[in-house]
C-alpha cells in the first residue's frame, strides 16, 4: 500500500502542462453541466429556417420517431416547413465541441511535453483521498503514459469531430441540448476510464459510460424499440461489469492493491500461472464481453443502432466499445502471467471475429452491416492483445477509430440525406436505412462516395491504408506466437496452445475475406448500380452540408495514412515501429514474457503471411465486384424472403432467440410462477409483510399500552428497565 | 500551548469556546428581555444567535488549528472536543435557522427560545470537555433545564406541554440514577476524575469490586435515558412530537450527540478495562434498541413521531459503534454522527416546510405526490430517507457511516459483537420498510384530490435543506476528509489501562 502515495514528485512531468491533466475530463464534465442546464431550460422555440443549409438540408433528422409529430401537418410545399429547433442551439452548438475542443488541445499539448520526457514511469496526478475503509485505501487519481495518452488522443480527437459532425446532423431535434450534455458526459466519463490510475476510478468511468451509451441509444425514447434496445445493452453490460466487480475483489484479496502502481509492486503474490491470476484475468475478461461486445455478449451492439448515428460512430465504434482492449492493454501485467487466460482472450476474439463477420453478409440495414463490423473488428483487437501483441492490438484499435468512424459518419450523411428526400416527398414508409432502398448514392454524394470508399479498402486491408498495417501486426503476431511463446506451450481445454493459435490465425484470415466482401457489398448497394429511392426522391438527394463533410474529409485522411504511425520494417516508407516504441515502457516487458521462447519471423514467412493477406482482402473485393449485382436489387418492400442459409444469416443465427428461449423466457417464467405467485405472493407478503406486519401491529399494540402517555407507566418501564441492567451487572460480578 | 488546568486562568483560557458562548447567551438573554414578544424581535434574536454560533464556531476552528492540549485536570483540551463541539454547534445552527420561520408561523413569538438552544449547546460543550464526572453533571443539567423549557416552547399546544412536563420529571428522575452512579463510582474508586478512576481501577484492582460495577451500572442508565434507548425511551416518542419541530430535531441530533460523546469519553478513559462488565448490556441494549424501535416505526403514520422512533434506532446503531470500544469505533462514532446530524437536519426541514400553523399535515398520507408539487421537498427529502437508511451514493454520507460502523464492530476484539454486525443489517432492512415508503409516496402516488400545495418555503429552512442535503452528497461522494477528520479527533486512549490490558 505504499505505493499508493502520488509519483508525482521528481517525474520529470511533474512541472510541464501535464500537471494541469486534471482539467481534460474536467471540461467535457463543465459543458455536461452547462448544456444540461439548458437542456433544463426545455423551451423549443420554431427558429428560423438554417441558411447556410441546401434546400432540405436543414430538414434532416435520422430518426422517423422524431418527426411523426410532423406527420399531419398539411404543407403543400416543404420550404415553408416549421423547423423545430431548441432556442439555445446556437449556445449549445458553441459549448458542445467547443469544450472538446480545448480539451483536445490540452491532450496534444500534453502529448508534446511527455514526448520529451523519459517515460519510464507513469505520471500519477493524486487528486484527493477517495474511499479510506480499514486498510483499502483509495485515491480519486489520474495517470498519465502513454498508454492512456494514446486514448486520451483518440477520445478527445475523434471525440471533437464527431461533435462537430452531431451540430449538423442533429440540428433540428428538439432535444439537442440533452444529447451534447450527454455526449460531453460521455467523454468525460470515459476520460475517467483511460486516465484513472487505479481499477476503482476506471470502474467508475467503466459504468459511467454505460450510463450514458443507455441514455443515448434511448435517446429517442418515445419510440419503444429504442427504449428497448437501450435496456438491452444495459442489462447485458451489468452481466460485464458483475465479472469486473469479482476481478476487482480478487485483486484486493490477494495483491492488497487496486492501483496499477501497487499492483505492479506486489505482482510477485500472484503466482506465474496460478488459479488466481488466471480467474481474475478470466473476470476481468468477462467484464470485456459485456463492454467490447464479444461472444457471448456481443447481442446488445446491434441493438444499439438505435441510437443517433453519431452516437453509434463515438460510443459504439470508436471509444466505448474499445475500452475492453483498453482494460487488458492496461492489465498486460497480470494478463501475461496466465497464460491460460490469454488464449482464451485470443480464441474469443478470433471466433467473434470471424462469426460476426458471417452475419455481416446479409445484413440490409447499413448500419446493421457496420454493427456487426465493428463487432467482427473489436474480435482482431482482442486477438491482438490476447497473443499478448498489445501494441498491435491497441494500434487497430485506433486505426479502427479513424475508418470506423469514418464509416458511420458516411453512413449517416447517406441515412441523413435519405431522410431529407424521403421527407421532402412526404415518404414515411420506406426505410431511410434499407441499403435495398438506396442505390446509385455516388452521382448525388461524391465526397461521401469517395472517402467511405478510403475507409473500406483501409478496413479490408489493402495496402498501405491504416486498416493493413494494424491488421497485418495482428495476424502476423499470432503466426509468432504459434510457432513459440508461453501461450504456445500452455494448453486450454486440453489443446495444445499451438494449435489454438493457428486455428485463430485461419479464423483472422477468414474474417478478413468476410469483411472484404461485405464491405465492398454495402458500397456496391448503397452507392453504385442504379438508384432505388424512386424518382421523387431522386431529385431531393444532397450531400451533406459541410459541417458533416468537413469531419468526413479529416478522418479519410487519417484512414489513408494512420498507417504511417507504426510501419512495419518490411514497409520502410518513413520511421517504422514508432508507435510500438511509444508503447514500449507500458506493455514491453509483458510482451517480452508472453512471447518468451519464441523468435521473431523468418523474413521468407513474413513475406508469404504478408502476401496471403493482401491477396484475401483483394479476392473478397473482386468477389463482391464479381458476384453481387446491385442491377437486380429490387427495394425493400418488393423484396423476396430469403432462404436457406442466407435467412439464418439474416436472422443473426436466431441468437436473441435462443438467448430469448434459452435464458429470458425460464428467467420470466420462473420469475412470474415460482419467485412472483409463489415465494413473492405465497410467502413474503403471506408470511413475512403480512406476518411482519401482524407483528408490528401486535408489537404496536403493545406498545400503545405501554406508550398510554401515562408518566406512572414510563416510570415503571424505566425502573425495570434499571432492575434488568443492574442485575446484567451483578450477575457478572 | 499546552494549558496548566491548576492555573485558574488558564483553566479559563482552556474553556474559552464554551465561556464565550455562555457569556454570549446572556448578553442576548437580557437583549430579548428588553422588548415585548413580537415576531420581529424572535427574528432579531434569532439571527444574532446565529451570530453568535458562527462565532464559537469560528473559536472552536481556531482551538483546534493551533492544535492546544492540556495537563491533568477536569476538562480537557483535545480534537474530540472540539469535533463534538463542531456538531452540537452545526445542529444549533440548523435549529435556530428553521425556528425563526417555524417560530414565527406558530406564533412562538418567545424571542429567549433562541437562546435556550444557545445555552443548550454550552452546557453540552462543557459535556463534551468534561474529564471530571461533577463537570459532567453540571454540563448534563446546564443542557437539560434548556431543553425542558424548549421542549414546552408552544404553550398553545397541549401535547407541547404535556410532553415537557413527562420530559423534566422522568429526566429528573433519570439523573437521580445517574448521581447515584456518580457517587458509587466516587465511593469505589476515590475520584470523580476519568483519568484518574482508571488509574485507580488498574493501581487497586478495582475491577472487580460490586460498588463500582453498581455505579457503572447505574451511569449506564443515565445515559442510555438520555439518548432514548429502548427500555428507556419511553419518553422520546412524546415528548418529540409535542416539541416544535426545530426542537425536536435539535434533540434528536445534538442532545443525543452530546450524552454520547461524554459517554464514549468516559467508557474509554475510565471504564475500557470494565468491558467484561459492561459489554453484553450494552449489547442488549443496543439489540432492543434496534429491533423495538424499527418494528414500532413501521406502524407509524405521523412522520414526526416516525422520526422519533428512528432517532431511536439510530442510537442503537451508535452504541454498536461504542461497544466495539476501538479507536476505528470512536472514529465511526464521530462519523456516523456527523451524517446522522446533517440527515435529521435535512428531514426536519422538510417537515417544517410541509406542516401548516398548528402543526397540521403530518401523517404520511400528506406526503404522496410531493414530487408533483415540490420537487425540490421531495428530492431532499428522499436523499435524507436514503441516508439514514444507509443506502449507496444516493444516501450519500449514511451509507459510509454505517460501513464504518460495522467495519469498526467487526475488528473488535469481541467476538460478541459479530451477531450484532448481523442484527444491525436486518436492522438497517427492516428500516427500509418505513424510509422507503416515505419516498414512494412522495414519488409515485399521485397527488390526492384538494390536497393543499405546502405553503412556499421559507429561505432559510430551504438554505438548511439544501446545506444538509448537499453535505450528505458531498461527504457521500468523497468520504476521506471527514473520515479524516473523526480519526483524528479521538479521545484519549488509557496508556496504562490498555498496558494492563494485553497480558
Amino acid at each position: 500500500m505504499m505505493l499508493q502515495e502520488p509519483v508525482v514528485t521528481g517525474h520529470p512531468l511533474a512541472d510541464t502542462v501535464a500537471q494541469y491533466v486534471w482539467l481534460l475530463p474536467v471540461l467535457p464534465l463543465i459543458g455536461f453541466l452547462l448544456n444540461g442546464a439548458l437542456s433544463m431550460k426545455a423551451a423549443a422555440k420554431l427558429g428560423p429556417n438554417d441558411p447556410s443549409a441546401a434546400d432540405h438540408g436543414h430538414h434532416g433528422s435520422a430518426s422517423a420517431g422524431v418527426h411523426d409529430a410532423d406527420h399531419d401537418d398539411a404543407h403543400i410545399s416543404h420550404d415553408d416547413h416549421p423547423v423545430v429547433r431548441h432556442k439555445y442551439a446556437g449556445l449549445v452548438s458553441l459549448i458542445g465541441p467547443g469544450v472538446l475542443l480545448l480539451s483536445f488541445g490540452l491532450a496534444v499539448a500534453i502529448f508534446f511535453a511527455m514526448r520529451s520526457v523519459d517515460m519510464a514511469q507513469p505520471y500519477v496526478d493524486t487528486l484527493f483521498r477517495w474511499m479510506p475503509v480499514s486498510d483499502m485505501k483509495i485515491n480519486v487519481a489520474l495517470q498519465l503514459d502513454p498508454l492512456s495518452m494514446v486514448m486520451v488522443l483518440v477520445i478527445t480527437g475523434i471525440g471533437t469531430l464527431i461533435h462537430i459532425f452531431s451540430v449538423g446532423y442533429m440540428q433540428d431535434d428538439p432535444g439537442y441540448p440533452r444529447y451534447f450534455a450527454y455526449l460531453n458526459l460521455f467523454v468525460f466519463f470515459m476520460l475517467l476510464l483511460v486516465l484513472g490510475a487505479n481499477y476503482p476510478v476506471m470502474f467508475v468511468g467503466w459504468e459511467g459510460v454505460g450510463l450514458c451509451s443507455y441514455l443515448l441509444i434511448g435517446f429517442w425514447f418515445s419510440d419503444k424499440a429504442n427504449a428497448d434496445a437501450g435496456k438491452k445493452a444495459f442489462i447485458v453490460n451489468r452481466i460485464g461489469d458483475f465479472g469486473f466487480l469479482i476481478a476487482m475483489f480478487l485483486l484486493f484479496a490477494n495483491t492488497g492493491a487496486l492501483d496499477f502502481a501497487g499492483i505492479a509492486a506486489n505482482i510477485d503474490k500472484l503466482p506465474v500461472g496460478g488459479a488466481v491470476v488466471t480467474a481474475i484475468c478470466l473476470f476481468f475478461f468477462l467484464g470485456c464481453t459485456g463492454k467490447s461486445a464479444q461472444i457471448p455478449l456481443y447481442i446488445w451492439l446491434p441493438d444499439a443502432m438505435a441510437g443517433p448515428t453519431p452516437v453509434s460512430a463515438l460510443i459504439h465504434a470508436a471509444t466505448m466499445v474499445t475500452a475492453g482492449v483498453y482494460l487488458i492493454a492496461r492489465s498486460s501485467l497480470l494478463f501475461s502471467l496466465a497464460p491460460v487466460a490469454s488464449l482464451t482472450v485470443a480464441l474469443v476474439g478470433g471466433l467473434t471475429a470471424l462469426f460476426a463477420a458471417t452475419i455481416g453478409l446479409k445484413q440490409w440495414d447499413i448500419k446493421k452491416v457496420l454493427a456487426y463490423s465493428t463487432v467482427s473488428q473489436l474480435g482482431y483487437m482482442f486477438v491482438g492483445v490476447g497473443v499478448g501483441a498489445y501494441t498491435a492490438g491497441v494500434f487497430h484499435l485506433v486505426t479502427h477509430a479513424f475508418f470506423k468512424a469514418l464509416l458511420f459518419l458516411g453512413s449517416g450523411s447517406v441515412i441523413f440525406a435519405m431522410h431529407a428526400a424521403y421527407h421532402a416527398t412526404h415518404n414515411h414508409a420506406d426505410d431511410a436505412q434499407d441499403m435495398r432502398n438506396m442505390g446509385g448514392l455516388k452521382k448525388h454524394m461524391p465526397v461521401t462516395w469517395v472517402l467511405m470508399w478510403i475507409a473500406t479498402l483501409a478496413i479490408a486491408g489493402i495496402p498501405v491504408f491504416s486498416g493493413f498495417v494494424s491488421k497485418d501486426a495482428i495476424l502476423g503476431a499470432v503466426f509468432e506466437r504459434a510457432q513459440g511463446s508461453t501461450l504456445a506451450n500452455a494448453s486450454l481445454l486440453g489443446i495444445p496452445g499451438s494449435t489454438l493459435l493457428y486455428a485463430v490465425y485461419a479464423f483472422g484470415l477468414a474474417a478478413a475475406l468476410l469483411t472484404a466482401i461485405y464491405m465492398t457489398r454495402m458500397m456496391l448497394y448503397t452507392f453504385h448500380g442504379p438508384n432505388r429511392t424512386g424518382a421523387d426522391a431522386e431529385s431531393h438527394l444532397h450531400e451533406a452540408p459541410w459541417i458533416m463533410t468537413g469531419p468526413l474529409v479529416v478522418l479519410g485522411l487519417l484512414s489513408a495514412v494512420g498507417g504511417w504511425l507504426n510501419l512495419p520494417e518490411f514497409l520502410p516508407l518513413g520511421p517504422t515501429g514508432v508507435f510500438d516504441k511509444w508503447l514500449e515502457p507500458v506493455v514491453g516487458a509483458s510482451t517480452a514474457r508472453i512471447a518468451a521462447g519464441g523468435g521473431a519471423l523468418a523474413g521468407s514467412t513474413e513475406q508469404a503471411l504478408i502476401g496471403t493477406a493482401v491477396a484475401i482482402a483483394v479476392a473478397g473485393i473482386a468477389f463482391a465486384f464479381v458476384r453481387l449485382k446491385p442491377a437486380a436489387l429490387v427495394p425493400k418492400k418488393d423484396s423476396p424472403p430469403s432462404f436457406g442459409f442466407a435467412k439464418v444469416l439474416e436472422n443473426k443465427y436466431y441468437v436473441d432467440e435462443a438467448y430469448d428461449k434459452a435464458i429470458v423466457q425460464p428467467v420470466v417464467n420462473g420469475s412470474k410462477y415460482i419467485l412472483w405467485k409463489g415465494v413473492d405472493v405465497g410467502i413474503i407478503d403471506g408470511l413475512f409483510v403480512n406476518g411482519s406486519a401482524l407483528l408490528a401491529r401486535a408489537l404496536g399494540w403493545i406498545g400503545s399500552q405501554l406508550q398510554s402517555g401515562q408518566i406512572g407507566t414510563y416510570a415503571w418501564v424505566l425502573v425495570l428497565g434499571v432492575i434488568a441492567l443492574l442485575g446484567a451487572f451483578v450477575r457478572v460480578h | 500551548m499546552n494549558f496548566d488546568l491548576s492555573v485558574p486562568t488558564q483553566l479559563m483560557q482552556a474553556l474559552t469556546p464554551d465561556v464565550f458562548l455562555m457569556v454570549g447567551a446572556m448578553a442576548l438573554m437580557l437583549v430579548s428581555a428588553l422588548r415585548p414578544d413580537s415576531d420581529e424581535h424572535q427574528r432579531l434574536v434569532g439571527y444574532c444567535s446565529i451570530g453568535v454560533l458562527l462565532a464559537t464556531l469560528g473559536i472552536v476552528i481556531w482551538f483546534g488549528s493551533r492544535g492546544f492540549t492540556s495537563g491533568p485536570g477536569v476538562i480537557a483540551v483535545d480534537g474530540y472536543r472540539l469535533a463534538a463541539d463542531m456538531l452540537f454547534i452545526l445542529a444549533a445552527l440548523g435549529a435556530i435557522a428553521l425556528g425563526i420561520e417555524y417560530n414565527g408561523r406558530e406564533g412562538i413569538w418567545n424571542a429567549e427560545s433562541h437562546v435556550l438552544v444557545l445555552f443548550a449547546t454550552s452546557g453540552m460543550m462543557i459535556m463534551a470537555a468534561a474529564r471530571d464526572l461533577m463537570i459532567v453533571f453540571i454540563g448534563i443539567e446546564i443542557m437539560s433545564i434548556a431543553v425542558y423549557v424548549l421542549a414546552g416552547m408552544n404553550r398553545r399546544s397541549p401535547r407541547s406541554a404535556e410532553g415537557a412536563l413527562k420530559y423534566f420529571l422522568l429526566g429528573a428522575f433519570s439523573t437521580g440514577f445517574l448521581l447515584y452512579g456518580i457517587a458509587l463510582v466516587y465511593g469505589s474508586t476515590g475520584s470523580t476524575n476519568f483519568t484518574t478512576i482508571g488509574h485507580n481501577i488498574v493501581q487497586y484492582k478495582l475491577a472487580h469490586q460490586g460498588m463500582l460495577l453498581m455505579g457503572v451500572g447505574l451511569l449506564l442508565v443515565g445515559f442510555a435515558f438520555k439518548v432514548a434507548a429502548v427500555p428507556f425511551h419511553m419518553w422520546a416518542p412524546d415528548v418529540y412530537e409535542g416539541a416544535p419541530t426545530p426542537i425536536t430535531a435539535y434533540m434528536a441530533a445534538a442532545v443525543k450527540a452530546a450524552a454520547f460523546a461524554t459517554f464514549l469519553r468516559l467508557w474509554r478513559e475510565s471504564f475500557d478495562l470494565l468491558d467484561f462488565a459492561w459489554l453484553m448490556p450494552v449489547w442488549w441494549i443496543a439489540a432492543a434498541t434496534m429491533i423495538y424501535g424499527n418494528l414500532v416505526a413501521l406502524a407509524q403514520r405521523n412522520v414526526k413521531r416516525l422520526l422519533a422512533y428512528s432517532s431511536i434506532v439510530h442510537s442503537g446503531y451508535l452504541l454498536v459503534a461504542i461497544a466495539a470500544g476501538t479507536n476505528s469505533g470512536s472514529a465511526a462514532f464521530l462519523f456516523y454522527l456527523l451524517a446522522y446530524t446533517l440527515a435529521t437536519f435535512g428531514a426536519f426541514a422538510v417537515v417544517c416546510a410541509m406542516s401548516r400553523p398548528g402543526d397540521r399535515d403530518l401523517e404520511i398520507t400528506d406526503y404522496e405526490g410531493l414530487w408533483r408539487v415540490r420537487p425540490g421537498l421531495a428530492i431532499g427529502m428522499a436523499i435524507c430517507m436514503l441516508a439514514l437508511l444507509g443506502f449507496p451514493v444516493f444516501g450519500g454520507a449514511g451509507f459510509w457511516a454505517k460501513v464504518y460502523v460495522l467495519a469498526a464492530a467487526e475488528a473488535t476484539p469481541f467476538r460478541q459483537l459479530m451477531p450484532l454486525t448481523v442484527l444491525l443489517v436486518l436492522a438497517s432492512v427492516i428500516s427500509a420498510g418505513y424510509y422507503l415508503q416515505i419516498v414512494r409516496v412522495m414519488f409515485m402516488k399521485p397527488r390526492p384530490e384538494g390536497a393543499q400545495v405546502p405553503a412556499a418555503t421559507g429561505a432559510l429552512t430551504r438554505l438548511v435543506l439544501a446545506i444538509s442535503v448537499a453535505l450528505v452528497i458531498l461527504v457521500g461522494l468523497i468520504p476521506a476528509r471527514a473520515v479524516g477528520w473523526a480519526r483524528n479527533n479521538q479521545p484519549t486512549a488509557p496508556v496504562t489501562l490498555s498496558t494492563a490490558k494485553a497480558p
